[in-house]
């Protein structure tokens, strides 16, 4: 087991957010976890990276407690985060960007073999390298933001709605970029508003409503589960 | 970075593009300039040599705002206080413990850096308008502490003197002889600042300015980054003050006031936040408005007798006032950013956007 949540409650000041939420992911996996706007999958990664702490419970990665160390500490670990509406350094360069996403590595050598990685899933990012981060578009500055969190060579990457405000045809690009990731060994945890794309995509998956987590399964079993289609995939 | 580059040149490896200096022309460009600058005391008057004196040491103070304000994007409206901080240390390593006054330079440098990493604290905990309000305190605790603590060590109200300072027998006793020390000080501070600016430290500095949730989730630490901003700053302040009191050979709690502090940041408004040149066209620029102000009071009274005196005082802030508007409207980026375009344009040339 590589990542153990255990029951955590996180609270914003007097108000839970998370009420209690256990989940596991597997090496290797693709887990996502779906839900309506302000259903606690954001608060659930910003907990997981250590922006946040719960109150109550805890949480191992590959069997070590991260629940209290701040954010430095966890991406040292090997859990990479990209955080929701991308967040990338607007007036630096696309390669400066993903030279701050190594900012924990010192081992030059692996460094540069993570930069072509990254350029060979994005050639995109490749073609734009000397271009102000602040100029791209929403589907390139998406690539950037994973291309940076693989800059930390993390064993887990952690994505919050990697699809937010994109076109339909770089969704997909990004759902293949996905697969491609983590074919390549790295095991993701995915939040997703947009459920259909993220549950076929996904090995498991766990809803999430006000906090708690209400179903779980295999994304194939989500998909065609008539209380999922229904709340979520907008089908009767 | 700094300078014009044809069209037509291209960086082609990557320790090229990172160079400030490309070509051998720049390189004799810049010997050029400050073997004039060094050698003004030669040809100048002497209040161009008091004037480049006093431009070198505001300069020095910017820059160390400019890394915490400019770079990290936390305001400090206390850059005065740590400046003060700096002259009292080095006047007292001298005077009271026989110190040379270089070597009492950089300590006094590194003393006002801690009181400004202490004052830099509350950065953990607030941001923005309220950390300018939390650093404002600096500017009334700092001044306080001076005036009213330890009267026998720091002579109260009056302030203490200062000796020239003195190396191998020459005395820095006038401001032809001083100015080898400001400019040398000068040079010093502005490669570090230039080189923090490209380094590690100075891309974590901007994340933390730029996206502080995305710098946190790269493994920057911000509240160790923002204290070593802090630090940075306050050891540049200090260094200028303490640079400032050999000069003025006397420093006391007022010699720098909340005043100067506004003005330190308005320069580096004017010349451009972030910017490793934007501290020395904005000091240059700033002070040569204040100083033109006080030479044109005695032009003004003429025409105004009964409030003579009022205007020559108003003239200053008036000036700074207006030149501050006007940057903030038309070049809210600083001369920095305008130096910037025209090598773009330089560059690009004919097809310049």
């Amino acid at each position: 087991m590589l990542l153990h949540i255990d029951s955590i409650q996180t609270y914003y000041g007097s108000i839970q957010a998370l009420k209690g939420i256990s989940f596991t992911v597997d090496q290797g996996e693709i887990v996502t976890l779906i839900g309506a706007n302000g259903a606690g999958k954001t608060t659930t990664l910003h907990t997981l990276s250590g922006i946040l702490h719960p109150r109550h419970g805890s949480i191992f990665f590959e069997g070590q407690p991260i629940h209290t160390m701040p954010p430095h500490a966890v991406v040292r670990l090997g859990i990479a985060h990209s955080p929701e509406g991308r967040r990338v350094f607007g007036r630096l360069t696309v390669a400066e960007n993903l030279d701050m996403g190594a900012f924990v590595r010192r081992d030059k050598a692996a460094i540069k073999q993570d930069l072509d990685r990254v350029y060979t899933l994005f050639p995109r990012l490749k073609e734009r390298q000397k271009q102000l981060a602040g100029t791209l578009s929403g589907g390139e500055q998406q690539m950037l933001a994973m291309g940076r969190a693989l800059m930390a060579s993390p064993r887990l990457l952690l994505l919050d709605e990697p699809s937010m405000g994109l076109a339909p045809i770089l969704v997909d690009l990004i759902f293949e970029t996905i697969l491609e990731i983590n074919k390549q060994g790295v095991t993701v945890l995915l939040v997703e508003q947009n459920a259909l794309m993220a549950l076929s995509i996904a090995s498991r998956a766990y809803v999430l409503e006000t906090g708690s987590i209400i179903l779980s399964g295999t994304g194939k079993e989500l998909l065609n589960n008539p209380d999922v289609m229904k709340a979520y995939l907008g089908m009767e | 970075m700094a300078v014009l580059r044809p069209a037509g040149e291209f960086d082609q490896s990557y320790a090229y593009d990172m160079a400030t200096m490309r070509r051998r022309w720049q390189w004799l460009a810049l010997a050029g300039f400050l073997a004039l600058l060094y050698a003004l005391p030669a040809y100048g008057s002497p209040s161009l040599v008091s004037f480049v004196n006093r431009a070198a040491m505001i300069i020095i103070a910017v820059q160390g705002l400019n890394i915490l304000t400019g770079y990290t994007g936390q305001i400090s409206l206390g850059q005065a206080a740590f400046m003060i901080t700096g002259g009292y240390i080095a006047v007292l390593l001298v005077t009271r413990l026989d110190w040379n006054f270089f070597l009492a330079l950089p300590v006094a440098a590194i003393g006002a850096g801690l009181v400004g990493l202490f004052f830099g604290l509350p950065s953990l905990r607030v941001k923005g308008f309220y950390l300018a309000m939390s650093t404002l305190a600096a500017q009334f605790i700092i001044p306080w502490f001076l005036r009213n603590a330890f009267p026998e060590v720091l002579n109260g109200a009056q302030g203490l003197n200062a000796p020239p300072p003195e190396l191998f027998g020459v005395v820095f006793n006038q401001p032809g002889r001083f100015l080898y020390i400001s400019l040398t000080v000068l040079i010093v501070t502005t490669v570090v600042a230039h080189n923090i600016g490209r380094s590690r430290l100075g891309r974590a500095f901007v994340a933390i300015r730029d996206q502080d949730l995305a710098a946190e989730l790269l493994g920057i630490n911000p509240f160790k980054y923002k204290l070593q901003a802090f630090f940075l700053a306050a050891v540049y302040a200090g260094l200028s003050g303490a640079l400032f009191a050999f000069h003025l050979r006397h420093v006391n709690s007022e010699t720098f006031s909340l005043n100067d502090s506004v003005i330190l940041l308005g320069m580096l408004i004017a010349g451009g936040l972030g910017a490793s040149v934007g501290p020395i066209l904005g000091a240059v620029l700033i002070q040569g408005i204040l100083e033109l102000a006080t030479m044109a009071g005695p032009a003004v009274s003429p025409f105004l007798p009964s409030a003579a005196a009022g205007a020559v005082q108003a003239l200053r802030p008036l000036f700074f006032g207006v030149v501050l508007m006007v940057f903030l409207i038309f070049e809210p980026r600083g001369l920095a950013h305008r130096w910037s375009l025209i090598k773009a344009a330089w560059r690009l040339r004919p097809f310049s956007h």
